[in-house]
């Protein structure tokens, strides 16, 4: 019950945060809203069980790449003009509304399997056997790797000077 | 497990390594080319080596090691082998960053052979984000106004159309509880019909994959991307996205519907009739919105549309015969394989020309036959490929999809596709009308060098190879068709 009323509450939380990061106009108070929708997300996993994950979640997305976001707000220029409005403002919104519309009705009407095994906890150390362990997802992790020098290779090569 | 099955990824990292720190010391930076190029050549000839035995897959499932991997490896591996031979004139442009240049065609090559294998949602998406990444870095690599503005929708387009991608398959893991293809095939099989019918959820994860990959294959309505990205990009990327990222994406495709919802029959005619109404529209609005194109790399852009268009053919023919038969599989192969060296030919033909010229507008074209009669040979018969017709290697494979469809009851499919054939000889021939009765602007000669002349004629060859001889490629294809279940 009370991780109901908890679900609930963080999920009201999350998507009028979400939708404060679409609507406001000042860049940086987005962001900041950005930064309360990770948070509420983290609380999510926490009441899914998972906290690894939300650990993970605060350290990187709340942590790092909140930092990396407000950093770069403030090193751009033109950022008091705030987020320019356009002319796809409504039929954005339409499709929007109908994609959401076919999502809800697609995932209430199907007949999930639900687990009964009990949820794993703490979860550190399965998610470490599954990842690095016999048999696991060890592939993936070392293409990660791959992905990661790629994304620094790039990275070094848009920032040169000109 | 068996790490020998690996190594041709293996070759390929470790070079992509070496380049990186090669570059540090060397300064002659032609020797990161040739060392590239080394590289390409000798996970090639392992790949070829591998070839024709039935291997099981390694890591636990997560990739396959099958002809049908191996035929898209060697695919990946000859393009980046083309483009890199293509390439060596062009990074004069950043003297200083060949280095970093090389390096990420080889990485994303890397990813892109991933793809080909993967059998597992998890490993296909990280290798299919590998491979983007690379290529954001790649378009905009010249830094300019528009290589940059390139790169930016690229990037923005390419993550929204990841996180799609990711939110479908969440649906199918959250439906079947799996994220191996071969898993995902049992759960879905031994499910009751009812059950089936009555899950909307599977139909939508479907239909977000295939938005997800529509986005990697440029079909349209995912393909907004392409002109802006294909003018704005260094041209080498351009023929590399154009050619190995579409490959990659049909791949993709080709293993996780075909291994993950081929059966039961009324969900593949699902996803057959999805494929047929995108391959309409496709090739219809591509060869539409060529016509009035004068940037010749905007018009391969709305061109390369079309040939998904053609290529989804294949696949809706695939979802009709419920993977009964190989026509629409091998069909789609040997297109593939006609298509790079088609692309190849006619991008390295432009580069060709374009880089002398320091245009990219179809009238500058004017009198190329007369300026630089081989590499206006060469694209003429690139050209002529890209409408379908004989003797080039276009005709065939056109033939060979059309005739799948045909067999699976899609003749409406197949007149829309001869009616936008046609259509595109307009916009084809009028380059090759320029080049030849144009008058040239100057009488002077332009020469070419070895290595973009080498890589012209081996593009070149292909084409001529395919369309005069294809029974041996379509033996191949027909081979590699046959994916192993896992």
């Amino acid at each position: 019950m009370g991780l109901t009323v908890a679900f609930w509450a963080l999920a009201v939380v999350a998507v009028l945060s979400a939708l404060g990061v679409v609507l406001l106009r000042n860049v940086f108070r987005a962001a900041l809203s950005l930064i309360l929708c990770f948070l509420t997300v983290a609380g999510i996993y926490v009441t899914l069980s998972a906290d690894f994950l939300a650990a993970i979640q605060i350290l990187v997305y709340v942590g790092a790449i909140s930092v990396l976001i407000i950093l770069a707000i403030m090193m751009t220029r033109d950022v008091h003009r705030g987020s320019p409005a356009n002319r796809l403002q409504i039929p954005a919104l339409v499709v929007a509304v109908l994609f959401l519309e076919v999502l809800v009705l697609a995932v209430i009407n199907t007949p999930w399997q639900i687990s009964n095994t009990p949820a794993l906890t703490p979860t550190t150390a399965p998610l470490a056997i599954k990842l690095f362990g016999e048999g696991g997802f060890i592939l993936p992790v070392e293409i990660a790797a791959v992905l990661l020098l790629s994304a620094i290779v790039g990275a070094i090569v848009l920032a040169r000077e000109k | 497990m068996n790490l020998t099955l690996f190594i041709p990824e293996l070759t390929l990292t470790v070079f992509a390594i070496l380049v990186i720190l090669l570059d540090l010391f060397v300064r002659q930076k032609r020797v990161l080319a040739q060392v590239s190029i080394s590289g390409l050549v000798i996970a090639g000839v392992i790949t070829i080596a591998m070839w024709g035995n039935s291997f099981p897959a390694i890591f636990n499932n997560m990739l396959a090691v099958d002809n049908f991997a191996l035929f898209f490896k060697l695919i990946f591996l000859a393009v980046a082998f083309l483009v890199i031979l293509a390439s060596v004139d062009y990074t004069s442009r950043f003297a200083r960053f060949q280095g970093e240049y090389y390096a990420l065609v080889l990485l994303s090559t890397l990813g892109m052979m991933l793809m080909a294998g993967a059998a597992d949602l998890i490993t296909l998406y990280i290798s299919l984000e590998l491979t983007s990444i690379s290529l954001y870095a790649l378009v905009g690599f010249l830094k300019d106004g528009k290589s940059t503005e390139a790169s930016l929708k690229y990037l923005l387009l390419g993550a929204i159309s990841s996180a799609v991608l990711l939110y479908g398959m969440a649906l199918i893991f959250g439906f079947t509880g799996k994220t191996q293809l071969g898993e995902i095939a049992m759960v879905i099989q031994t499910m009751p019909a009812q059950t089936l019918l009555a899950s909307p959820a599977l139909i939508l994860g479907m239909v977000l994959l295939i938005a997800g990959f529509g986005f990697k294959i440029a079909a349209v309505p995912f393909q907004m991307w392409v002109p802006d990205v294909y003018e704005g990009a260094p041209t080498p990327i351009t023929a590399y996205l154009s050619v190995a990222s579409k490959a990659a994406g049909f791949a993709i495709i080709l293993r996780v519907f075909f291994s993950a919802f081929g059966q039961p029959e009324w969900l593949s005619l699902n996803w057959g009739m999805i494929f047929a109404v995108l391959a309409a529209i496709g090739m219809t609005l591509g060869n539409i919105m060529a016509i009035p194109q004068t940037n010749i790399k905007r018009l391969l852009g709305y061109s390369s549309i079309a040939q998904a268009g053609y290529l989804l053919i294949g696949l809706a023919a695939m979802g009709f015969s419920a993977g009964a038969d190989t026509a629409g599989r091998s069909g789609i192969l040997f297109f593939l394989a006609s298509y790079v060296f088609t692309n190849m030919g006619v991008f390295i033909a432009i580069i060709a020309i374009s880089t002398k010229l320091n245009s990219d507008q179809i009238e500058d074209y004017a009198g190329m036959g007369k300026r630089t009669p081989l590499v206006a040979l060469a694209l003429t018969l690139g050209l002529i490929s890209l409408i379908g017709m004989p003797p080039a290697a276009g005709f065939m494979a056109k033939f060979y999809i059309f005739s799948a469809a045909v067999q699976h009851n899609l003749l409406w499919l197949v007149i829309i596709a001869v009616i936008n054939s046609v259509i595109s000889a307009y916009y084809y021939l009028r380059v090759v009308k320029v080049m030849w009765l144009g008058k040239p602007a100057s009488e002077e000669k332009i020469s070419q060098s070895g290595t973009l002349k080498l890589a012209l004629v081996l593009a070149s060859l292909g084409i001529l190879l395919l369309g005069i001889l294809p029974g041996y490629v379509m033996r191949l294809a027909e081979f590699a068709a046959n994916m192993r279940l896992y």
